[in-house]
């Protein structure tokens, strides 16, 4: 359920310096969210997907994650055409479709899909503890990312303990319909959840003050920037600039 | 509740990010070094319960659960939530990250204010105050994101107005789910761990 499926992995993208990946992937979003010129996007959209395949991710479980993601964008695909104003395309009986509703949606799905893909590419590869490490090394505040270390570590705990209970409530022939014992039963769900996770809290705080917690992390791995590093950084920031060119200079 | 990625203009990325921002440092100055622990546990079990689909009719829904957050963590619900939306951006590519910002606001900022509207009520001894103030929490707060959904989309483009109200009324009856769920999961914590409603929040410490 929370697994890192594509943190394991031996290609060039996987042994990548985090802190690099991180402000690569958040340029490129940024500058990719922003831009709306055709050429840029799909060229942005072939850079992900070569990301992608350089990072040797399952074809499959790629798929998987895009088709999640792109739950909002079949929605807008129903109806932006149809309510979008603008010069009429095509016309089916009462309904008629816009020409800018379709470019919209086709751009919205563009942009979407690239960067969901360079997330998968980047962010995706790299295992959520470095994550966090690479964050407080780029001046995230420490206590933004504790919380995101901590929170990470116990998503997996808390959601074994949510296993046990629904577990618990199958055994006595729980069945899940639209009615109120249904509601009032996960809503108790979610308050033990809750209780059990407080309870398991004090103990861990206790636990952590008693071995000398004093509000630091340290992490075993240490960061370098190689030369495949320096070749990706230098690589995407060309792409980059490439695409900020075509976007604002070479608009027609 | 999210948006995705690529839908939202740069002006309203922007002003999001700097909303989640101001709230985030809110909520970060509330929060001291000894409370971290207990505020991941809640946030990760907030992540794990954002898991829990209810049926409703044929189809089932996912629980949104910001009202709870805010009555249990107040201003902390931003960091709390700005952190579980990153997770579920890099675990299941769910949102993103430019649009981390507007969908941290769009959680959260409901949950402060129900937090500020409801949380003397909800402490309250069991009668029709009580009731009505736990269903409200939790029916405001999935109105309130579904609004600033909606605003972000239409101040993004005129053009989006009917699928935005087409949301909301999409959300109506998950209204009515997340206000029964949060009257009952309250009454829940107020019999089984009653200190739980006290003093995680940052404004009223032990």
């Amino acid at each position: 359920m929370v697994e890192e499926e594509f943190s394991e992995g031996t290609s060039f993208i996987h042994g990548l310096d985090p802190r690099i990946k991180i402000v690569v992937t958040l340029l490129f979003s940024v500058v990719v969210a922003v831009s709306c010129n055709f050429s840029a996007l799909t060229t942005a959209l072939f850079l992900s997907i070569f990301l992608v395949a350089s990072a040797r991710l399952s074809i499959s479980h790629v798929g998987k994650r895009l088709l999640l993601a792109n739950g909002l964008i079949v929605f807008l695909w129903v109806f932006l055409p149809l309510t979008y104003n603008g010069e009429t395309l095509l016309v089916l009986g009462p309904l008629s479709l816009s020409r800018e509703g379709v470019i919209y949606a086709l751009r919205i799905t563009l942009k979407c899909n690239t960067i969901v893909l360079a997330m998968m590419a980047t962010l995706s590869t790299t295992p959520v503890f470095n994550l966090g490490h690479a964050m407080r090394e780029l001046y995230v505040p420490g206590k933004i990312v504790h919380l995101f270390l901590f929170t990470y570590r116990y998503i997996h705990v808390i959601f074994q303990e949510y296993m046990r209970l629904t577990n618990a409530m199958k055994v006595r022939g729980f069945v899940p319909r639209s009615d109120m014992h249904t509601y009032r039963s996960y809503a108790y769900l979610v308050g033990m959840l809750l209780v059990r996770s407080y309870d398991r809290a004090e103990r861990i705080h206790r636990a952590m003050l008693l071995r000398g917690f004093n509000g630091r992390y340290y992490s075993l791995n240490r960061f370098s920037v190689g030369r495949g590093d320096i070749l990706y950084l230098s690589g995407m920031l060309i792409a980059i600039l490439g695409l900020v060119w075509m976007q604002w200079v070479l608009t027609i | 509740m999210h948006i995705s990625e690529g839908v939202l203009s740069a002006p309203v990325l922007v002003a999001g990010a700097a909303v989640a921002v101001a709230g985030i440092s809110v909520g970060l100055r509330r929060m001291d070094t000894d409370n971290i622990p207990k505020v991941a546990v809640l946030s990760s079990a907030f992540f794990v319960a954002s898991l829990i689909h209810v049926p409703l009719g044929p189809a089932s829904v996912h629980l949104i659960l910001n009202g709870i957050s805010g009555i249990l963590l107040g201003w902390l619900s931003f960091p709390s939530i700005f952190i579980a939306l990153t997770l579920q951006a890099i675990l299941f590519q769910f949102g993103g990250i430019t649009t981390l910002g507007v969908n941290t606001v769009v959680m959260a900022l409901p949950a402060v204010i129900c937090f500020y509207l409801f949380r003397v009520y909800v402490r309250r001894d069991n009668g029709f105050l009580f009731y009505a103030s736990a269903f409200s929490c939790g029916a405001l707060s999935v109105f309130l994101s579904c609004i600033l959904v909606a605003a972000a989309l239409i101040s993004t483009e005129k053009s989006f107005m009917t699928v935005a109200k087409l949301i909301v009324v999409a959300h109506l009856p998950i209204m009515v789910i997340e206000g029964i769920m949060t009257l009952f999961c309250l009454l829940f914590l107020k019999k089984v761990r009653p200190e739980l409603l006290e003093y995680v929040n940052g404004t009223n410490p032990q």
